[in-house]
């Protein structure tokens, strides 16, 4: 099983791989997230408290979740990089990176809308809130690393610590700003036994998690897709791809 | 015990003399603190029971931003003349030398400001036991930013605009201890319990210094590839 595992250290592998993945990761994330938006936005019923404000949830949710995954995701590959001496791993690192500042972007985003009518404010520093915005800069540094140097090896490792580094921080950070302050509502879905929130509520909301999730693993692959051609385009294996058409 | 006179001479006293022999660069972090300091009743208001509140915070925010100046003398030299290489070759643990290094950098650049931080405080109408607790937390806490920093700055040895980036990298790293740093001095200016927050801050304290070398040593190659 190791050796089938390590086969993906091949750059070649990987690109087969992610070729052959993207096209059922992206057209079905479409579909989902169509149907999701559409069932969430025209059908789930009204929130007795907030009234239709709420259904920004169904955008807001799955972002802010898979900002925390796409970031857990990438310090699992920046481990694994640094553990094995991947390449693949490390240019997996930086595929996920700015797939997930644009989902913690999207949470802050539609968080702050969703703010405005709720707590009559666009921006409290509230714990959640906090966390979050620490988290794009935690991404952004990991960005900013990768794009200062010149060799792409070195910048890959250095992004990859700089991720590990990071997750160590998460959590600490996430406890002690909610300790400093809290105004954010408690977490609705993870509570498995009784979720708070009305079924007819939840279905939309996991169909959009569906989506979005599949939506960032099809552009992940498609980036490392790119990445690969970018770092490996001597090789005879990417010209032969790349100028002759063949997938 | 060869081991460890080895690191010592040949790390400690080294950093000591360096220090000696460039004091205009060691005085800087300090200047920059007390210039950031007063940077702050002219901006925000000269009332004393305003400063006294913000007082802490803003000490707190001197130490981190001149932290993130004063970073580059741990291994930029170093690298720059190849000394580094030579560390990196002599057969001592490399995460010896860097604790080394690091503990050099605080004993340097932070007992001065844990020295001043009783004249800042009386700058900002921080009295009695806040200005001990706030003692207390810059004195759990600086060596901490010491060993993060030292982290991001082996990494960043060979980067484009690295003082830019190092910013970006350290500060959000940064932003726990701050939070409880200012939590434990705020629940002692109102005379309450405080000591949980330090404890906290202690146990970052000890759990950095048990993985930081390693990591700083892990940064450090990963740059002299």
């Amino acid at each position: 099983m190791w050796k089938w595992l390590h086969s993906y250290a091949k750059t070649e592998r990987v690109f087969t791989l992610c070729n052959g993945l993207w096209p059922f990761f992206l057209w079905p994330s479409f579909v989902l997230i169509l149907i999701g938006c559409i069932w969430g936005l025209g059908f789930a019923p009204k929130d007795y408290q907030q009234g239709d404000a709420f259904r920004i949830i169904y955008i807001h949710v799955p972002a802010a979740l898979l900002s925390m995954g796409i970031y857990t995701t990438m310090a699992v590959a920046a481990l694994v990089g640094l553990v094995w001496q991947w390449r693949t791993a490390f240019m997996s690192v930086i595929a996920l990176a700015p797939v997930g500042a644009v989902m913690t972007f999207i949470a802050l985003i539609t968080g702050a809308i969703w703010g405005k009518p709720m707590w009559g404010k666009w921006w409290v520093w509230d714990a959640r809130l906090t966390t979050e915005l620490i988290m794009l800069f935690l991404y952004f540094g990991v960005m900013a690393l990768y794009a200062a140097f010149e060799d792409k090896q070195l910048a890959g490792k250095a992004s990859a610590v700089m991720a590990l580094v990071g997750v160590v921080n998460v959590p600490i950070i996430h406890f002690s700003v909610e300790w400093w302050n809290t105004l954010h509502q408690g977490a609705t879905i993870s509570k498995f036994e009784s979720p708070s929130i009305a079924p007819e509520m939840l279905w939309p909301l996991l169909v959009c998690l569906l989506g979005f999730s599949l939506f960032a693993a099809g552009i992940v692959c498609l980036r490392l897709k790119n990445e690969i051609v970018r770092r490996e385009i001597h090789r005879p294996w990417v010209k032969h791809v790349l100028f002759e058409g063949k997938n | 015990m060869n081991l460890v006179n080895r690191v010592y001479q040949g790390v400690i006293v080294r950093e000591f003399i360096l220090a000696i022999r460039q004091r205009g660069e060691v005085l800087q972090p300090l200047l920059f603190i007390l210039m950031v300091v007063t940077l702050f009743p002219i901006a925000i208001s000269p009332s004393p029971e305003l400063l006294s509140r913000i007082g802490p915070g803003v000490i707190w925010i001197a130490a981190i931003l001149s932290t993130l100046l004063s970073l580059e003398r741990i291994f930029r030299d170093d690298f720059i003349d190849g000394s580094l290489d030579q560390m990196l070759l002599c057969g001592i643990p490399l995460s010896l030398i860097t604790f080394g290094k690091v503990f050099c950098h605080w004993l340097i650049t932070f007992v001065p400001l844990l020295i001043m931080t009783p004249i800042f405080a009386l700058l900002f109408n921080v009295g009695g036991h806040s200005m001990l607790v706030l003692l207390l937390t810059l004195l759990l806490g600086t060596p901490v930013l010491s060993m993060l920093g030292a982290i991001g700055v082996a990494l960043t040895l060979k980067a484009k605009n690295a003082v830019l980036i190092l910013s970006l990298l350290l500060v959000p790293v940064f932003i726990p201890l701050l939070i409880f740093a200012t939590a434990a001095i705020e629940n002692a200016s109102a005379q309450l319990p405080y000591l949980q927050q330090l404890a906290i801050m202690g146990s970052i304290l000890l759990f950095t210094s048990a993985i930081a070398p390693f990591a700083i040593a892990y940064a450090l190659k990963v740059s002299q590839d």
